[in-house]
């Protein structure tokens, strides 16, 4: 059966779809325990201010209710912020802690939890938790901080902006072509589709089994195991399926905190699962203020960029997405200057989502390039050609692979960009106002250290393990493609295990990366397991193998093969018989090659244009067709990377058209915090998305990949936005572009 | 959601009287509006009674040459009933830009009219609202209000009512046909809802254990030339930011009778009859229409976030009626406004 | 009337074929029923209001959010879920053509989204694509798989249509 390899580069259909599409996948609120009890959070009504008291009694009358937690009758928890730093994704400042004390940092912050025998009952008794506030004025809108100011502490693996390069003031001042505006990206928040939740399963003797909607279950089991003291050997998290996160469960939550908390005191199994309107009370997409100037000579080569982004972080931490590092290395430009601020306010940590940073910040860089295409008359495409780098110049490195030319071409190719014409307002059909625009897209192609193990049964079935997690982004099905293809088996007759923390460490899922990394460890694994497999076979009586290297043999279909005489072989079965074991395992460790990223700037890069048709009387946008063309190095899966892209897109689309977190500003309370009235994008609103991967060798992994979870936003709103310029000759520079900034 | 008692009523009688008895009862229906309240604490009846098994399910013609809708036919079957399509296209199509199918399946045609506002703060406890808490303050007029409305607002409440369907009966000058205690009665639509004045807590004019029973719709007569063009923040499955029902009675190019409600703007399906009256017995021009939504919108006021309303609804009203004129309705499932 | 004191009502409904009689306070709701107290986790609850669909399921045969539905008053009713339309080995047809077409990622919104087609096609009002759009627009998909979704549709629609033709 060698015809059916490779099957990595092959669309090969998910291998966890049909336990998806029969409802048998089990995600985290959905595993149950004989002892069960149900959890529900109590949301604190204020803002900012003190708890004065807090009345349990009638919540503890209530029918079915077991226990009612909160700061006053916790379980004791470390004082210090360093065990609550224990959390891969941790950002400078002091983490929030649910139940530390009567301080209310945010509106619907966890301020009691009430355990009850059914989820009807906790829901019930939750609301008769009275609770009385100091209260103080909140300011959850970063125009109106206190003050800005350069974080003094950085992320820890996040860049800060480079240096400034050349004089972009002086530059810009001395540019014959100039733009200059301010942009705002509003709050968002990552509303996948599955509640935050978490099960703990009380084992008994201080054991727990955790399902935890997770981006990876090293770290809510790393984070718990540090706040509440308890040992590694002790504690499980199974998180098997992840109901969408796009970087909101990459933080553990105050789900698994308290569920967990209610867990150990009362000895007993338990559920929590949020509410939708409390999937609002934790990590979002910050409101950002940017300012960007462009200097350009007559022919739109850039001469000068500036760069200032003030961002919204919480009052107790420091998070940080360096919004204008993106502006410093898409182009060509000598002289540059990038600021980004911090701006306090009342509100719950941001957190990363899709595309940190480089969502917003490329939106400005973007709509900027297409401001200055027309100051300076060239076509958006020719203009982004003209200030093409293969440098990049923040870290003054080439890049690994960069075929955005490629991209241009073959995105402009498909999408008919050659048919628009330059002027704005100069297409149109009926009431409808034509427009046609483009926007590049760019985000780090970045690997991480991963463990992976491969597993040989003699019934010629492999079983690759890593903990990363499949949040969607098809993690099950390309590592079963890399083994089946490693070990020359059929694809059925792989299995892949993701999610558990019994399986070989992994980081979190995020930033693009689990694709090249947990691919890599696990291809490595599988060389590791051939290694041992062909050692043994080695060692048979009378081996054909016997002095063979693995160079020299082949695996296919159960059987090890010399590849220069395919009759020479010997059964995997035999090899297992002969040495005794039912099964051999591989393990390997995958990590960024140093050398290489010393020497390369890793980035995917992408090109996307719409066609949008606006109603010129009343502002009814329409989006009529989207091309994304992306060079990401080597495709896994077609299928499933063009899902990816796809999801990128949509998302961009909901960014440039919908989404917007509404905070009341005097209360401090996000008021549509349900998806009735955050809209995301629905049926109606997608057309169809053609998504194009161009070709691209890249160096810097075994796999030569380079991940797609992120590189489909970037770019796609300011192309949403250029397209409707484009079409009316309006420049909405505030997301998102709704009818009433177009009347 | 509180712990409520349940009851399942055989006959109307017996509903009307489980409800009216009971200060804190409710009657429930689909189920798609008031589940979702009870939910999040916004409402709390004592006591339900389900009336879905209630011989309400019919559609039948009336002497009148009319139809009379019973109230628990859900509104897909509404929607896509033959007679409704042929003879109130206008009320279908209404109906078919409102919520989703699946909420078009279980909502009914009475839970339809008694709907509840979707003003954030009416579903946030946490906040003060006069509506949901007499007396406790209207956070909207000062807050996030994009939603809200611009027309018969008064001091204490600024919400809209949501319904796409009943802007369309407004036009049609439905009759709403209940059943209370003290026997039945019909309400002309233009009276059954309400604006909020000092009592916002009040969304209709029914009294406590009164129930809708049937609406019943007068005889057909606008034939091709009406249109309901509802305008939103996603392009489906979200609440109108502005809507407008018109129909128009075309003799030749002349205009006879015209009616427009708006949707999204009040607190009520918005109408008013001299507006309508500008168009009669003249031939359609957008200046004429320009007109007829200035008389509309007279007085309409803005609280910040929905001060775009105003314009937004007088374009809204001028293109309705040009689809209407020109008997070209907006197809729901196509985006391009014609 | 029949009336029932708050912590209890006895009620039996028919589930993916099987009638199931139980004793359930009236507050909970059919989705709670279904995923808390008959382990049936496939219909998913992704906002518990109605507004985004993920708990889609098909009610005497049509499509409806289990959300909002008080279990109570479904008493009699025949109730199907996604884990009653087909199983691994046995999926139905839309089942089928959501793997082939990758109309999914996390999954989430996947059983929700295949009730609500089966729903929708047994309904006949969906001729064409933009058509499908609109009444395939109660339900949410955050990750983006609409246009797959909407192929995985037309497939089968198409299939159906060519079998009639047939017949």
């Amino acid at each position: 059966m060698s015809n059916i390899h490779p099957y990595v580069g092959r669309a090969n259909t998910r291998v966890d779809g049909p336990l998806k599409v029969s409802g048998l996948a089990k995600y985290s609120a959905e595993f149950g325990a004989e002892d069960l009890a149900y959890a529900a959070a109590v949301p604190s009504a204020v803002a900012k201010g003190r708890i004065t008291a807090l009345d349990v009694s009638a919540a503890l009358a209530a029918p079915g209710v077991i226990e009612v937690l909160s700061h006053k009758n916790r379980i004791d928890f470390p004082e210090d912020d360093e065990p609550f730093k224990n959390d891969m994704v941790a950002v400078p400042g002091s983490p929030f802690r649910p139940f530390r004390d009567d301080k209310i940092h945010y509106a619907g912050q966890a301020i009691a939890l009430v355990v009850a025998d059914t989820h009807e009952n906790a829901r019930y008794a939750a609301t008769l938790v009275k609770a009385t506030y100091d209260v103080e004025t909140p300011n959850v809108d970063v125009a109106t901080s206190a003050n800005y100011y350069d974080p003094p502490e950085k992320r820890d693996g996040i860049p800060p902006p480079p240096d400034p390069r050349g004089d972009a003031k002086g530059a810009f001042d001395r540019a014959p072509i100039k733009v200059e505006s301010d942009y705002r990206v509003v709050a968002e928040h990552h509303n996948p589709m599955e509640l935050q939740a978490t099960t703990v399963i009380w084992e008994g003797d201080g054991r727990l089994l955790v399902h935890n909607k997770t981006q990876g279950v090293v770290n809510p089991k790393n984070y718990i195991c540090s706040v509440f003291g308890l040992d590694e050997d002790k504690v499980r998290f199974f998180s098997p399926y992840v109901g969408g996160a796009f970087g909101m469960a990459l933080r553990p939550h105050y789900d698994v905190f308290l569920a967990v908390m209610a867990s150990l005191k009362l000895e007993r199994s338990v559920r929590l699962v949020l509410t939708r309107a409390q999937m609002f009370t934790m990590g979002w997409r910050p409101d950002c203020l940017q300012t960007l100037s462009l200097g350009a000579e007559t022919s739109g080569k850039l001469t000068s960029i500036t760069h200032h982004a003030i961002q919204a972080t919480s009052m107790f931490e420091d998070y940080q997405e360096p919004i204008v590092n993106w502006s410093g290395l898409l182009y060509d430009c000598d002289n540059v200057s990038l600021k980004y601020e911090l701006g306090k306010v009342d509100t719950s940590t941001p957190s990363d989502m899709r595309a940190p940073g480089a969502t917003t910040g490329v939106f400005a860089l973007e709509c900027a390039m297409d401001e200055l295409s027309y100051a300076a008359g060239v076509d958006p495409i020719e203009l982004r050609l003209l200030n093409y780098s293969d440098h990049d110049q923040n870290d003054d490195k080439p890049f690994s692979s960069k075929e955005l030319k490629a991209a241009y071409e073959q995105g402009a190719e498909r999408f008919g960009w050659s048919k628009r014409s330059f002027e704005p307002r100069s297409m149109k059909e009926g009431h409808e106002l034509i427009g046609y625009g483009m926007a590049t897209g760019c985000w780090e192609a970045m690997t991480m250290p991963h463990k992976a193990r491969a597993t040989l049964t003699a019934d010629g079935k492999l079983e690759v393990a890593c903990a990363t997690a499949d949040i969607g982004t098809g993690t099950y099905t390309i590592l079963a493609q890399i083994g089946a293809d490693a070990l020359g088996v059929d694809i059925a007759e792989v299995t892949s295990k993701v999610g558990d923390t019994s399986l070989p460490m992994a980081p979190v899922e995020g930033g693009s990366w689990a694709a090249a990394s947990a691919g890599s460890a696990v291809k490595l694994a599988c060389e590791a397991l051939k290694e041992e497999l062909l050692k043994h076979a080695r060692g048979l009586d009378n081996s054909p193998l016997a002095n063979a290297s693995l160079d020299l043999v082949t695996f296919s279909n159960g059987r090890i093969a010399l590849k220069a005489d395919l009759a020479k072989a010997v059964s995997v079965a035999d090899v297992l018989k002969s040495a005794g074991v039912e099964k051999l395992d591989g393990e390997a460790g995958y990590a960024p090659d140093e050398e290489f990223t010393k020497k390369y700037a890793g980035y995917t890069h992408g090109a996307c244009f719409v066609e949008v048709r606006v109603d010129e009387e009343l502002g009814v946008i329409r989006l009529v067709r989207i091309v994304s063309a992306i060079a990401a190095g080597k495709i896994l899966n077609p299928l499933t990377a063009r899902s990816q892209i796809l999801g990128g897109v949509v998302m961009g689309c909901g960014m440039a058209l919908h989404e917007e977190t509404k905070w009341d500003k005097t209360l401090g309370r996000v008021m549509n915090a349900n998806l009735g009235e955050y809209h995301v994008p629905a049926h109606a609103d997608i057309p169809e998305v053609d998504v194009i991967f161009v070709d691209e060798e890249d160096g810097s992994n075994p796999l030569g990949i380079k991940g797609l979870g992120e590189i489909g936003i970037v770019g796609a709103a300011a192309a949403v936005a250029n397209a409707v310029f484009h079409a009316t000759g309006k420049r909405v520079r505030e997301l998102p572009i709704t009818i009433d900034k177009l009347l | 959601m509180m712990n409520f008692s349940y009851t399942r009523a055989e006959t109307i009688a017996d509903a009307v009287a489980a409800v009216a008895g009971d200060p804190d009862a409710r009657f429930i229906a689909g189920g798609t509006n008031l589940v979702d309240l009870m939910k999040y604490d916004v409402m709390k009846p004592g006591r339900l009674v389900d009336i879905t098994r209630l011989p309400l399910r019919e559609i039948e013609a009336t002497d009148g040459g009319g139809l009379k809708i019973g109230a628990l036919v859900p509104n897909s079957d509404l929607a896509y009933d033959q007679r409704i399509q042929r003879d109130y296209p206008l009320l279908s199509s209404a109906i078919l830009a409102g919520a989703s199918a699946q909420l078009r399946n279980a909502a009914t045609t009475g839970g339809n009219l008694i709907q509840r506002t979707r003003c954030y703060y009416f579903y946030d406890v946490a906040t003060p609202c006069n509506k949901r808490e007499p007396g406790s303050g209207c956070s909207a007029k000062t807050g996030v209000n994009r939603i809200h409305a611009i027309l018969g607002t008064s001091d204490a409440c600024i919400a809209t009512h949501p319904s796409d369907m009943c802007v369309a009966l407004a036009a049609l000058e439905a009759v709403v046909h209940v059943e209370g205690p003290d026997g039945q009665r019909t309400i002309a639509f233009a009276d059954f809802h309400r604006l909020p004045g000092d009592e916002p807590q009040y969304d209709n004019t029914l009294a406590h254990g009164e129930m809708v029973t049937a609406v019943e719709l007068p005889a057909p007569r606008f034939g091709q030339n009406h249109t309901y063009l509802k305008l939103r923040d996603r392009l489906s499955y979200a609440f109108a930011l502005v809507s407008v029902a018109a129909a128009i009675e075309m003799d030749g190019d002349v205009i006879g009778e015209t009616r427009v409600a708006l949707g999204g703007v009040a607190h009520k399906p918005w109408r008013v009859p001299e507006a309508e009256a500008l168009l009669k017995g003249k031939f359609a021009t957008r200046e004429l229409f320009g007109e007829v939504a200035d008389r509309l919108l007279q007085g309409a006021k803005g609280f910040g976030d929905n001060d775009f309303k105003i314009e937004l609804a007088r374009r809204a009203v001028v293109r309705a009626l040009t689809q209407a004129a020109a008997g070209a309705p907006q197809v729901q499932s196509n985006k391009i406004v014609n | 009337m029949a009336a029932a004191a708050p912590d209890g009502f006895a009620v039996t409904i028919t589930i993916n074929g099987e009638p199931r009689s139980l004793t359930i306070p009236p507050s909970t709701t059919l989705l709670d029923l279904l995923r808390e107290r008959l382990d049936l986790t496939g219909a998913k609850k992704g906002c518990d209001q109605g507004q985004c669909g993920a708990c889609t399921v098909l009610v005497n045969g049509r499509r409806v959010n289990s959300c909002l539905q008080l279990a109570v008053m479904n008493d009699g009713a025949e109730v199907t879920t996604i884990e009653g339309l087909g199983q691994p080995g046995s999926l139905h047809p839309l089942q089928e053509a959501f793997v082939a077409h990758d109309a999914f990622q996390c999954g989430y919104c996947t059983p929700g989204q295949i009730c609500s087609a089966v729903g929708m096609m047994s309904e006949g009002h969906a001729k064409t694509e933009p058509e499908i759009r609109e009444l395939m627009s109660g339900n949410l998909c955050r990750c983006g798989a609409y246009s797959n979704i909407v192929d995985a549709i037309e497939d089968v629609m198409g299939s159906a249509a060519v079998r009639e033709a047939a017949e």
